[in-house]
């Protein structure tokens, strides 16, 4: 049976940007917050080493300063206004969040603590600044957690383990979501003025990832098959610090401390290719030259990994510590607790006695479902509006990131434009009418999910899956050319075509993840497809996309947004290969583009 | 490595009560025991059923009994509970009603973390320079423990006095409400002390430690439930 509900607002994810808008949304509004997982399993509650803004607490900084590093960082892809909003608000929102009770470190005068993280600088690229503001190296964790506590003191009315399949498309409106039950397997109907966004990333497209499982994306397809437009796929950040083979994270933070990455004749390489930042550059530029060196033969034992050193005898030997101070092993204890031990326990390496062998991991989607700076999503690059939908967070695109993300400005992303959005979601429903249901909304998600139950066939879910993840992770990751993307895209269609014939075991009704998790394959499938389209459009090298066969920035052409969009028939099945491209200007206001050096 | 790994499962679609099954799998000696259960499942056995996100220990789905010790699935290594040829086991945590598989309903453990007021209270007027409430890290340091906690529900689930009656609030609350009864900023540390202090709160803990030995996340619990009830018994917070 299906169930039917109805409120002013839906949130659909319950990590920093979800709970974020919650948290405003519901000061003025009806609102639900659907959530795949408990809202604390959310991967906001992974990010580790801090969340940036000019505070200034510990040595002279800017808000002008963190938004230029921002445009920098982003290859001037940046749309400039929303930098500035992001720059300007981050120092409001972590008061903000410390007045929620967010136990950040502190100083020893009681202000919030700082430390130094890649990309940020003084003075427009000068040196290193302390600006990221952490609670040890779980400073997501402790976002997610506080957010939390505030919603239950709130008392903010949530739907735990609902996963969203499809949004309410009616007459170029939004007016609501089809979610399952995931313990009856039974359908809900949400209807709403407004549904925001907040699903997080989709970095389980690739091998090896920082990503949790459940990543995967949904809500972002969904908008895909209802013939939306997504922004800037072909931007996916690549980590320089994922654990050898398994992508975990071990944060920048480690770099800040005075970190260093060490190759097979024991050089700190990042001295050729960033003399002034060395270490501490953007992510894109230390990931590729990671690769530079394996490829180079440098990598640990001719291996494909290098390593990262945090014994205190070489951070000492380089004075790569903050402010060039000495660092002893007990303090890199007290500030990378987490990391160190997930060294210890995942690697079986000492970090105070050996170097952990570290690859680029996928990391983060600088793309995703395209907004306003207020979390409206935008129907074409003309910035005309969807009514009713809104998005915030990593599924979102407003482009604060541009063409690579700094370092902590995802958390900062998720909270300023959560707020943002939260408040327009308020403000949206206060004089918005509902939306009428269309006829059955629920007939094609009930449709797909029985299609997949009892579908037969030769195929496995985790084997469609294994193979996207591996070509993707060949062949559009830290480096790419067009022949190899070409491949990617061939690949990722020819396995949407075998999904139709996959056979699943669990036919049941209740907490079916086999079912689930089957269809969350669906969503990767066409995310992967929008990312590898978007890539292979893209003549030119600029943040986190590098094609060799293309290895300039080439502002004269490609200084714009790519908008792909599925221009097929609207469902909830993987698309077939209908899409067109489209583009949007860059907002630039400060910051001219210059040559990107660190 | 090979090696035997002994599920319990149950459907409660199909099923009248829990039973065993065991599988054969092959396993790098470094490999999490949920790469174990993720062969199984997706190579083997559709049917089987748990939650797990993250995979490095830091999300808390993946609480289970393995080898009848509480853990998160994502953070033991193979090595460290199997031997070659061997056999490894792995159940639902105890305590809270069983849903299907590894899956237990976590309901329960939610209500008793919601009911000891896990938020920071703190109604006098913020600073008047728009900033961040000052405190001195030795305070910081004093509710630190607290702050790991990931809700996974090792503690709670291993718990003889939870076990004996799902009333009794169990560890992790009481860890939630010593990371705010400790905060300096909070003021609501008497309303806590009081929830604490009735017939279902921190009088049940009964010293056993296992909620210590079974936290993934290496927080003393017992050490955190002591000052409570300290707190408690002296109506002194130091």
């Amino acid at each position: 049976m299906t169930h039917h509900h109805q409120f002013d607002a839906l949130i659909v994810g319950a990590g920093g940007a979800g709970l974020m808008a919650a948290l405003h949304a519901s000061k003025a509004a009806n609102v639900a917050v659907i959530s795949k997982l408990y809202p604390t399993r959310s991967h906001t509650g992974t990010a580790q080493g801090g969340i940036a803004a000019a505070l200034g607490n510990m040595e002279e900084d800017h808000w002008e300063w963190h938004m230029f590093d921002t445009v920098k960082g982003g290859d001037y892809l940046v749309d400039q206004d929303a930098a500035e909003i992001l720059a300007r608000d981050a120092i409001d929102a972590i008061i903000e969040l410390e007045h929620m009770g967010l136990p950040f470190d502190r100083t020893p005068d009681g202000r919030i603590e700082q430390r130094r993280f890649g990309g940020h600088t003084a003075e427009h690229g000068q040196r290193p600044v302390m600006r990221a503001c952490k609670s040890a190296d779980r400073t997501g964790h402790m976002i997610l957690q506080t957010l939390y506590q505030n919603c239950i003191k709130q008392q903010v009315k949530f739907f735990d383990e609902f996963f969203v399949v499809d949004l309410i498309m009616t007459g170029g409106v939004c007016a609501g979501a089809v979610a399952v039950d995931i313990n009856s397997g039974e359908v809900h109907v949400f209807h709403a003025k407004a549904t925001l966004l907040a699903s997080g990333g989709f970095g389980r497209m690739f091998k090896v990832t920082s990503n949790a499982h459940s990543l995967t994306g949904d809500p972002v397809a969904a908008v895909w098959r209802r013939n939306l437009p997504l922004e800037d796929m072909e931007f996916f950040q690549f980590h320089p610090t994922g654990i050898y083979k398994m992508g975990i994270l071990l944060s920048e933070a480690a770099r800040g401390e005075g970190g260093v990455f060490i190759n097979d004749k024991g050089e700190r390489f990042m001295e050729r290719y960033a003399p002034t930042m060395k270490d501490l550059a953007s992510r894109d530029v230390c990931s590729r030259s990671i690769y530079l060196e394996v490829k180079a033969g440098r990598g640990i034992g001719g291996k494909d990994y290098v390593y990262l050193d945090i014994r205190p005898e070489t951070i000492n030997r380089y004075q790569s510590g903050p402010g060039g101070k000495t660092v002893t092993a007990a303090e890199l204890e007290k500030k990378l607790p987490d990391i160190i031990e997930m060294m210890r326990v995942y690697m079986g390496v000492e970090p105070m006695k050996e170097g952990v062998p570290i690859q680029p991991t996928a990391h983060y989607a600088m793309g995703g479902v395209p907004t306003d700076v207020d979390g409206r999503v935008l129907a074409d690059a003309q910035g005309a509006v969807v009514p009713g939908l809104f998005a915030a967070g990593e599924c979102a695109c407003v482009s604060v990131h541009g063409a690579n993300r700094l370092g902590t400005n995802s958390l900062v992303d998720l909270v300023v434009f959560g707020r943002r959005g939260g408040r327009a979601v308020a403000e949206f429903v206060k004089a918005a009418p509902l939306a009428p249901l269309p006829p059955q909304p629920e007939a094609d998600v009930v449709a797909e999910l029985e299609r997949i139950r009892r579908q037969t066939g030769p195929e496995k879910a985790a084997r469609i899956r294994a193979e996207m993840q591996a070509v993707m992770m060949e062949n559009v990751g830290v480096f790419r050319t067009g022949p190899m993307i070409e491949t990617a895209l061939r690949t990722v269609r020819e396995l949407k075509d075998r999904f139709g014939r996959i056979q699943i075991d669990d036919k049941g009704q209740r907490f079916n993840t086999d079912l689930l998790e089957t269809f969350e394959l669906g969503c990767l499938l066409d995310l992967a497809e929008a990312t590898a389209l978007s890539a292979l459009n893209r003549t030119e090298s600029r943040g986190a996309h590098s094609r060799e066969d293309f290895a300039r920035r080439d502002d004269a052409n490609w200084l714009k947004h790519t908008f792909v969009r599925y221009t097929g028939t609207p469902g909830v099945a993987p698309t077939p290969a209908q899409t067109d491209i489209t583009y949007k200007p860059v907002v630039i206001t400060r910051f001219q583009p210059q040559e990107r050096k660190y | 490595m090979k090696f035997k790994v002994k599920i319990k499962r149950y459907n409660p679609e199909t099923d009248a009560k829990p039973h065993w099954e065991t599988y054969p799998v092959e396993a790098d000696p470094t490999d999490r025991v949920l790469d174990v259960l993720h062969d199984v499942k997706w190579f083997q056995d559709g049917t089987l059923t748990l939650r797990r996100s993250c995979a490095h220990g830091i999300c808390g789905s993946d609480a289970m009994r393995i080898n009848g010790q509480n853990a998160l699935a994502c953070k033991v290594l193979v090595k460290d509970v199997v031997k070659e040829g061997g056999t490894l086991t792995v159940e639902p945590l105890l305590g809270l009603p069983l849903v299907k598989d590894l899956i237990v309903d976590m309901e329960p453990f939610f209500a008793h973390y919601r009911s000891v007021m896990p938020f920071l209270v703190n109604d006098t007027p913020l600073p008047e320079d728009g900033r961040e409430r000052l405190q001195s890290p030795e305070a910081r340091d004093r509710f630190d423990q607290g702050t790991k906690c990931i809700l996974c529900a090792a503690c709670t689930t291993s718990c003889p006095s939870f076990w004996a009656n799902g009333d009794y609030v169990g560890p992790a609350a009481v860890v939630q409400a010593h990371r705010f009864i400790f905060d300096d900023r909070d003021q609501a540390a008497a309303e806590r002390l009081e929830i604490l202090g009735q017939q279902f709160g921190v009088w049940r803990c009964r010293t056993a430690f296992n909620c210590t030995n079974a936290c993934p996340r290496e927080i003393p619990v017992t050490q955190l439930i002591g000052e409570v009830k300290q707190a408690l018994a002296t109506g002194r917070l130091d």
